[in-house]
């Protein structure tokens, strides 16, 4: 046997491969290590084990030991130990790896199991295929092209349950797809902390259900149907509207909060069609709100912004950076940036505050932390302003500071990359008071009454890092292209340093990367192409006095204030 | 042949026999107890285990080991629960020891706790014995009284509280861990074992000991007469008496106690309960509960079996076999519960075996898809051939159905489910058949479907 | 939620039976239907809140258990036990006897109110077969004849009631 590498690693042995585990994983996991498929319904790596779909039995066995002298019993053929095979077979899920266990999946024991428990999940099972949402992600599908026989021996009535009852304001469920697995029960009571779903009647009559009056309406109730292996559970939103397997998918995060669950934007031809968890077990587990699935409304809003302006004129990019460039020079400069921007934009909008000699602001977004996945601070990135220096204190709702400025005349022109002023607190009194450079992606009373307006991109369209309340650096990639007429933020943000007499500087993640290494010692080392997927953690230490407003929430405690 | 030993049954329908504690002081009640619990609890343990009593609630599964495998270090309690739910068909002799002898039970129980530190007790019992829940509270109340039960049991710093769970109505609820979670208010789904063994994870996850009403009378009668002498009682291995119940065709249907392994089948069926109704032949037997292998009267049974130290050839004709756990294994089915199911020759196995599908189709609990969609799928079927829709290879895959179901569950209701029709239809296979010719509506054409 | 008082005070003594609250559920759910006749959703609401449970963990045992209703019955409750044992001594016509008796089919309530028949599992009475409880009570070899003195006496005690 192949001695582990590490101590807390045991060596297990999968169809006659050996593999070092970490104890305790279960064989299903220990398989996936192996590189082997054992198919399953009801276990799920962040919900408790439950075996009751029965489809991941393996064959198992231990090494064979002289019970009395504890020595190994050699096999005379191969002269290699015996492995004392177990007579049934065994769930794979509830079976943890021990020193010198066995598993062998490719048997035909195993492969009967697996025909055996298929054929009883597909005979009362609905032939709904050609109408369910869940075609192509459908764990009953693949497991029954895998493992399954190929033809049906059924020939007596179905069972009839409730079709398309809305189970609450975003999920349906269909009652005769439902395969009992439970991970929506077992989600809601564990995770979500609601104890509303259930299952009724007995036997092949259970049904899934909520008590009559009560619905499924957590804000995390998209996830169970993220997690049903079949179409029982579909999202009302979804239904009908796009069948998966044309669809793209795009890893990006969640702008809801500072959490930054990781996403994936389902997109085709340029429309994005839904959002769903991306797996990161140290943000956000499999899991996201209900909430942060609906920004992507925002890509095709009504008052989505398509038209560079100068005042009410229809203006060229290049006639509205020079007049913003003109206006910039006139001096007595404000930028307020944002807390939704990306690290990059706002290492830009750093670089524009510095060469107009202006104050640089953010505008605060608060709510209450729900301990779960949205956290107290409803911007993405407030860090990546704080650790790129665009500001050194944790930004107010309202920007009185710059209430007070311009007031005090001290203030002519406002650089707005994505944050309405009005919203922010100013009067339209102040408002008119200054020209605006608005760098937006929705119609608001900013982009009315901006000098200059340059439509941007949203989180959707563009690439970028936020970095999360864990001091995370997590990248997100464009989904979609923006709309005719909307531009890159980097490139305004760039182009629009330069008109203001700066340096010239890259428009791309990946060459400004190279100067937020170089100035940025919080970054130093780190290429934009190096970036995990899963996320690369900061030293947040040199930030440790500011008062951080969140609490405790999935994969976060909050850092001990120095 | 033996005659009855009626142990546990002593003073079942014994004329004067009454079920209140003054009647059981008169017969020497809860002398044992006393006697018990002036001794270290250790000794009933062994005593026990000496005995080698096997538990009589159908798994058979010795009783002194299941005591052993009790986690005593973990610092959680540890609880008794009694398995009073009989729901196995053909089973009915709990029944008689509730209604009639419940002290006998309470002494039984008392000695268990006693013996494995344990506070507290739950006697479960089916919804479907409301006067037997009420005999047991009132017996519990009579024995609480006279501090037989309660703190301080007999003046000694051993104290030990019993209540009474009634169910209502799940088969389900007589395995162990279907029963824990009934206990805890759940569904009765059963645990995966492992890791939740009742011995390590039991009720509330602390130490527990499930065991059947029968099984605890056993216990007290070992802790009277030690278990050395209890297993000089019976054969080697399957030690002590049991219980019989003898249902369905027969003359003398009804409960009988003999020492395990002393009479064969034949002369149970035959000599204690009078053979076959008038007119009739014996035609198939389940031995031990709908649960187990049914037997074809005529089938023989050969291979090699251990008595004291030597394997010794057998070739049993199905009157030969005799009636203990080890034996009817080799037979091909179980002991289990003790109940014994008798069908002569105007039964239709088909029919037969269609009730005891819809039985098992009715209880599954639902919870893993072998025995949730296979047992459904069965009765379907079965309900299908017997209402004249019958197909030739319909009994090929009632069988392959069974062979998908068995080994493959969570508990143990995937074998009680699929052992049936297994069985069924491998000794009646020509019966399957000939349905789909025609449904073969025996002359007595009683319904059963 | 109407219940007796004497209901009430059995509720309160026997959920310190237990140290964990929800394992009262069963009994508590015998308690409720034997004071009201089946278990209505206020009742179910009403134990649940008692046990610091939601309605949905009551509900899933008040569908699962045979022995639990959630709609009124006869002033009778039959239940003939179907299970083998009983069914090869002639449970089926035994019901069927019952069902002539009352002119109702099992499940429904009979047409004068009185009876409810229902088919049961096995009551664990195999040797006295077949087997019928009225009410609470068990009684044994329970033939045609037998179903249909049974039957008779039920409407007597049902008419001095009257």
């Amino acid at each position: 046997m192949i001695q582990p590498a590490s101590p807390d690693l045991i060596t297990v042995n999968v169809d006659g491969r050996e593999i070092a585990v970490p104890k305790g994983t279960n064989v299903i996991e220990a398989a996936r290590l192996a590189g082997v498929d054992v198919p399953h319904f009801c276990y799920h790596p962040k919900l408790t084990v439950v075996g009751n779909c029965r489809m991941c039995l393996v064959e198992t066995g231990m090494p064979a030991v002289d019970p009395a002298t504890k020595t190994p019993i050699l096999d005379p053929a191969t002269g290699k130990q015996k492995v004392n095979w177990g007579p049934r077979p065994a769930i794979g899920c509830a079976t943890n790896a021990a020193p010198g266990l066995h598993v062998r999946t490719t048997t035909q024991m195993v492969k009967d199991c697996r025909q055996g428990v298929m054929e009883f999940l597909l005979i009362n099972h609905p032939l709904d295929c050609p109408i369910c949402d869940q075609a192509g992600e459908c764990m009953l599908q693949e497991q029954a092209t895998g493992y399954g026989r190929g033809y049906s021996r059924y020939i007596e009535p179905k069972n009839v349950k409730p079709k398309r009852t809305r189970l609450g304001p975003r999920v349906t469920l269909d009652d005769e797809r439902c395969i009992l697995c439970s991970r929506c029960i077992r989600f809601c009571n564990e995770v979500a902390k609601d104890d509303v779903l259930g299952f009724v009647d007995r036997g092949s009559y259970s049904t899934l259900t909520c008590y009559p009056g009560k619905q499924l309406e957590n804000n995390y109730s998209l996830n169970t149907v993220d997690i049903c292996p079949v179409g029982a559970l579909t999202s009302t939103d979804f239904r009908f509207k796009m069948r998966v397997w044309f669809l793209k998918q795009t890893p990006s995060i969640d702008i809801e909060s500072s959490v930054g669950a990781n996403t994936l934007v389902w997109s085709r031809e340029g429309v994005i069609h839904r959002i769903t968890p991306r797996r990161n077990d140290q943000v956000n587990d499999t899991w996201m709100s209900d909430s942060g699935r609906l920004f992507y409304q925002r890509v095709r809003a009504p008052g989505r912004l398509a038209g560079i302006k100068i005042g009410d004129q229809s203006a060229t990019l290049e006639a509205a950076i020079a007049a913003a460039g003109r206006l910039l020079q006139g001096g007595s400069v404000a930028v307020v940036g944002s807390g939704q921007s990306s690290v990059e934009e706002q290492y830009l909008t750093r670089q524009l505050a510095d060469c107009t000699a202006a104050p640089a602001y953010l505008v605060g977004r608060s709510g209450v932390g729900d301990k779960l996945l949205i956290s107290a601070d409803r911007n993405p990135n407030v860090r990546g302003a704080v650790v790129t220096g665009l500001i050194k204190a944790l930004p107010t709702a309202k920007l009185e500071e710059l209430a007070i400025a311009i007031d005090a005349g001290q203030v002519k022109t406002i650089v707005s990359v994505g944050e309405d002023l009005i919203a922010a607190g100013l009067t339209p009194a102040q408002l008119a008071k200054v020209a605006v450079i608005y760098l937006g992606t929705q119609a608001d009373w900013t982009s009315a009454a901006a000098r200059v307006l340059l439509p941007s991109l949203t989180v959707f369209e563009k690439n970028g890092t936020f970095i999360n309340q864990q001091f995370r650096l997590q990248k997100f990639s464009a989904a979609v292209p923006g709309p005719a007429g909307a531009t890159d933020d980097l490139v305004l943000l760039a182009q629009l340093v330069a008109a203001a007499g700066g340096p010239s500087l890259a428009s791309e993640p990946a060459s400004l990367w190279t100067a937020l290494a170089a100035e940025v010692p919080a970054l130093s080392a780190i290429s934009f192409r190096g970036i995990p997927e899963t996320g690369l953690v900061l030293d947040g230490t040199p930030w440790a006095a500011l008062a951080f407003a969140e609490g405790a929430g999935l994969h976060f405690r909050p850092a001990a204030r120095t | 042949m033996a005659e009855q030993r009626r142990l546990i049954f002593q003073h079942i329908d014994e004329p004067g026999y009454s079920n209140d504690l003054a009647c059981y002081l008169r017969h020497g009640g809860y002398e044992v107890l006393r006697k018990v619990v002036a001794k270290p609890p250790a000794e009933v343990v062994d005593e026990v285990k000496k005995s080698g009593l096997r538990g009589r609630g159908g798994a058979g599964f010795p009783c002194g080991v299941k005591w052993t495998l009790l986690d005593r270090k973990s610092g959680k309690p540890i609880y008794l629960v009694v398995n009073a739910d009989e729901s196995e068909p053909g089973t009915f002799k709990d029944r008689y020891i509730i209604h009639q002898d419940p002290h006998q039970k309470l002494e039984g129980i008392m000695i268990t706790c006693f013996a494995n530190n344990v506070k507290q007790a739950y006697v479960y019992i089916r919804g479907e014995f409301p006067e037997g829940a009420r005999i047991l509270e009132a017996a519990i109340a009579e024995a609480r009284a006279a501090n037989f039960v309660g703190p301080n049991i007999l003046g000694t710093p051993y104290s030990c509280e019993i209540y009474v769970h009634r169910g209502a109505g799940a088969y389900i609820c007589g395995e162990e861990t279907g029963l824990i979670e009934s206990l805890e208010g759940k569904r009765p789904y059963p645990r995966i074992k492992p890791p939740y063994f009742p011995a390590v994870l039991g009720l509330y996850q602390c130490p527990t000991i499930v065991n059947n009403v029968e099984t605890l009378c056993h216990v007290k009668h070992i802790a009277a007469m030690g278990g050395e002498a209890y297993a000089k009682i019976g054969t080697p291995n399957n030690t002590g008496t049991r219980i019989f119940c003898v249902s369905g065709q027969v003359k003398k249907p009804g409960y009988y106690e003999f020492e395990v392994g002393k009479l064969t089948l034949g002369q149970l069926l035959n000599e204690v309960c009078g053979g076959p109704l008038p007119g009739r032949t014996f035609k198939a037997v389940i031995p031990g509960g709908s649960s187990a292998k049914v037997l074809k009267f005529g089938e023989r049974y050969k291979g090699k079996r251990k008595v004291g130290a030597e394997m010794v050839d057998f070739d049993w004709a199905l009157e030969d076999v005799p009636l203990d756990f080890d034996s009817l294994a080799l037979a091909g089915s179980m002991g289990g519960s003790g109940g014994v199911i008798v069908m002569d020759d105007s039964v239709s196995m088909v029919e037969a075996l269609g009730n005891i599908n819809a039985f098992y189709g009715h209880e599954s609990c639902g919870q893993c898809t072998p025995c949730r969609e296979g047992s459904a799928w069965m009765q379907r079927v079965t309900a299908r051939m017997v209402h004249g829709q019958a197909r030739k290879e319909d009994g090929a895959l009632l069988k392959n159905i069974a062979d998908q179901i068995a080994g493959r569950t969570i508990c143990a209701f995937g074998e009680a489910c699929a052992w049936p029709t297994q069985s069924f239809v491998a000794k009646f296979g020509a019966e399957f058949e000939a349905y789909a010719a025609k449904p073969a509506k025996s002359p007595a054409a009683i319904e059963l479907v | 939620m109407n219940l007796k008082p004497e209901t009430l005070a059995k509720i309160e003594e026997v959920i310190p039976h237990y140290p964990v609250k929800r394992s009262a559920a069963l009994p508590l759910l015998h308690l409720v239907q034997e004071d009201q006749g089946y278990l209505s959703n206020e009742a179910i609401e009403w134990i649940a809140a008692k046990l610091e449970l939601q309605p949905i963990n009551i509900l899933e045992l008040v569908t699962f258990y045979p022995m639990f209703r959630q709609k009124p019955i006869g002033r009778r409750h039959i239940r003939v036990c179907r299970t083998l044992s009983c069914a090869l001594s002639g449970a089926y016509a035994t019901c069927a006897e019952f069902e002539k008796q009352f002119n109702t089919y099992r499940g429904e309530i009979s047409p004068d109110g009185e009876v409810t028949i229902e088919f049961v599992e096995c009551l664990a009475s195999c040797g006295t077969a077949p087997v019928v409880m009225v009410d609470d009570q068990l009684h044994e070899k329970v033939d045609r004849a037998k179903a249909c003195d049974l039957a008779v006496k039920i409407k007597a005690e049902a008419a001095k009631r009257k």
